[in-house]
């Protein structure tokens, strides 16, 4: 959210200068990708929130009789081989999926940003053994270091959360090097130098406010990746155990009956579809939104 | 050029050693004692201890690291700890399905992406360039073990046109294998198809707007001509940087994917693996699909010099 007219005559912008909220909301909600995005994430979380004070039925509730059921008016979704029902599920699945997102994503954007950071502040050997290491380690996508993790440590939900995390640090580190170099090569990170600021000090005040926005747009792009590879590695039952809800369990119990209720394996994947969808969305928007210049080549 | 190609060969080779470290560490240091994992926590002492000393899990952890690194050169991979079968002739016949099934995947993804991808930069802005790029946007929002349940959902479930899992092999020909092959790689396709078009698009764009296309399209040549010998060759080099980047998520995908067909792959065997707690099968099987990543990512390095000379004048 750098302001593009100082920033283009390479005036200090320590902090972003505050614009006024409603111009950026204005924008955004005409922005047609931003709203549809955040309408799609609103539910999504919407559903997590739900889930924590109310659901039609308890997702843990086993009900040998009621199982399988169709849609009804009792359960609007039908009921799994379990008799839990269905829309039950998928609201505290969300809670699932939110969760191991956000932690694993913090994880990334916390080594991811602080590595990348000092790579471009120390250039040099430090910056290149740095890359060197983001190099390997984008070798490992998140199944394969999960599968590594389920192997030492056994399944579960944190299993998966660490795998994902990991899986997301060279993406970030890479992004946040690249960005914080252009930024570094500024005038006004000169001026600062000249003013006698240190690496650290022009790290925190004019290289990280600069670079946030690519960093927002790209949050979300790591949020949507880390629902989809927690939704595999539950799928394959790394991830998160039962009786925990989670859509990739759900997926993998619905593949057992898929000649009998095909349905069950519609609903979860078309949950984990919306959510990823509307974050990218999302990030489109943001992208539009907070990079005014990008906005203009499209 | 030899320069260049050596240079990218010792990166590849630092790539290799240290992707090795890393999972002889995660997997050897770590859990203590594979031979009590094996055995469950109840076994008696004295047996963990045989079975560590038979299994060479007593010596110290520098000597099996170069053990490991000296057999993996000579092609030696140990034995699995649960069948006690050489872990490469295991890996060799899960190969025979998983490359050919990566290649798969790969052709249809390249064929739908560049076919879409040079399609709606020719329209851009039109109404199949809105379309298509809508498409996309829903396409890689699919996870792909999902998009597979539904491709059986649909093709073995109600119209029964394939079977819904299982490999036919090779032996009865080429034909009821690949028969066997196709859902899969179409669900490893379709999704990374959606990013590779997005990609392509764009980049296809990017050098449209360059002075070249204009004074060649000034000097007579048509719309065509421009787009299929000028435009590209220039586009391909972000589409070639992200293909190698799918072609490691493909090989991770076909883990994923395997499991939902029931397909003897190395996907399969990976997971089993670890259910049996088969950590040298695990080790070499990480070892060769993060080696194939390497690898992928090494050769299109090199043919980017070949398809843009500039690369390597940067690089020396």
């Amino acid at each position: 959210m750098s302001d593009p007219l100082a920033t283009a005559v390479g005036l200090p912008t320590a902090a972003p200068p505050a614009r006024p909220a409603t111009g950026f909301w204005r924008r955004a909600l005409r922005h047609r990708s931003f709203v549809l995005g955040g309408v799609l994430v609103l539910a999504v979380i919407g559903s997590a929130l739900l889930s924590l004070v109310w659901t039609p039925w308890s997702p843990y509730e086993i009900d040998i009789a009621a199982k399988l059921k169709p849609p009804s008016a009792a359960h609007w979704l039908g009921t799994d081989s379990f008799g839990r029902d269905i829309v039950s599920l998928l609201l505290a699945g969300a809670r699932s999926t939110i969760m191991v997102g956000v932690i694993a994503v913090s994880i990334g954007l916390t080594f991811g940003v602080t590595l990348g950071l000092i790579g471009s502040a120390q250039r040099g050997w430090i910056e290149e053994i740095i890359m060197r290491f983001s190099d390997f380690t984008f070798a490992f996508p998140a199944v394969l270091s999960a599968i590594m993790l389920a192997a030492v440590v056994g399944p579960g939900m944190v299993t998966s959360i660490v795998a994902i995390g990991i899986f997301q640090i060279p993406t970030l580190t890479r992004l946040t090097r690249g960005s914080a170099n252009a930024i570094w090569a500024r005038e006004f990170v000169l001026a600062a130098r000249a003013a006698g600021k240190g690496r650290f000090r022009i790290t925190i005040e004019h290289v990280l406010p600069n670079i946030l926005s690519i960093l927002i747009v790209q949050v979300t792009i790591q949020f949507a990746l880390a629902i989809l590879a927690e939704a595999a590695l539950s799928y394959l039952g790394l991830g998160t155990q039962p009786p925990q809800p989670s859509w990739g369990r759900m997926l993998n119990d619905a593949q057992m009956l898929l000649f009998q209720s095909p349905m069950l394996a519609v609903y979860p994947g078309a949950a984990i579809a919306i959510a990823v969808l509307g974050l990218n969305l999302l990030g489109d928007g943001l992208r539009d939104l907070l990079d005014p210049r990008l906005a203009r080549e499209r | 050029m030899s320069v260049f190609v050596l240079r990218r060969l010792l990166t590849l080779l630092a790539t290799l050693v240290g992707a090795s470290l890393i999972i002889f560490l995660v997997l050897d240091a770590l859990p203590g004692n594979a031979a009590q994992m094996l055995m469950g926590a109840d076994a008696s002492p004295d047996a963990v201890r045989a079975l560590t000393v038979k299994l060479g899990l007593d010596q110290p952890l520098a000597v099996r690291y170069l053990q490991w690194i000296k057999g993996l050169v000579v092609g030696d991979l140990g034995n699995s700890y649960v069948y006690g079968t050489p872990v490469a002739s295991l890996i060799a016949e899960r190969l025979v399905l998983t490359i050919p099934l990566a290649i798969l995947a790969m052709a249809i993804t390249v064929t739908l992406a560049l076919s879409a991808g040079i399609y709606t930069a020719a329209n851009h802005n039109k109404l199949g360039d809105v379309g298509v790029m809508s498409l996309t946007q829903v396409g890689i929002a699919l996870p792909n073990f999902w998009f597979a349940i539904l491709l059986v959902l649909l093709f073995a479930v109600r119209l029964q046109w394939l079977s819904a899992g299982g490999f036919a092999g090779w032996e009865d020909g080429i034909w009821p294998g690949i028969k066997s092959l196709l859902l899969p790689a179409v669900s490893l396709a379709v999704v990374q198809a959606a990013i590779l078009a997005r990609v392509t698009r764009s980049a296809v764009l990017e050098v449209l707007r360059e002075d070249f296309v204009r004074t060649a399209r000034a000097k007579g040549l048509g719309k065509r001509e421009v787009l299929w010998s000028h435009v590209l060759r220039n586009a391909m080099i972000p589409v070639m940087t992200v293909m190698g980047l799918q072609f490691a998520n493909l090989l991770a995908g076909t883990i994923v994917i395997e499991n939902v067909f029931y397909l003897p792959g190395l996907g399969r065997l990976i997971f089993q693996s670890i259910a049996n707690r088969d950590l040298i099968v695990v080790r070499n099987c990480v070892m060769l699909l993060a080696a194939m990543v390497a690898i992928v990512n090494f050769v299109v390095d090199v043919l980017y010099a070949f398809i843009d000379p500039r690369i390597k004048v940067h690089d020396l």
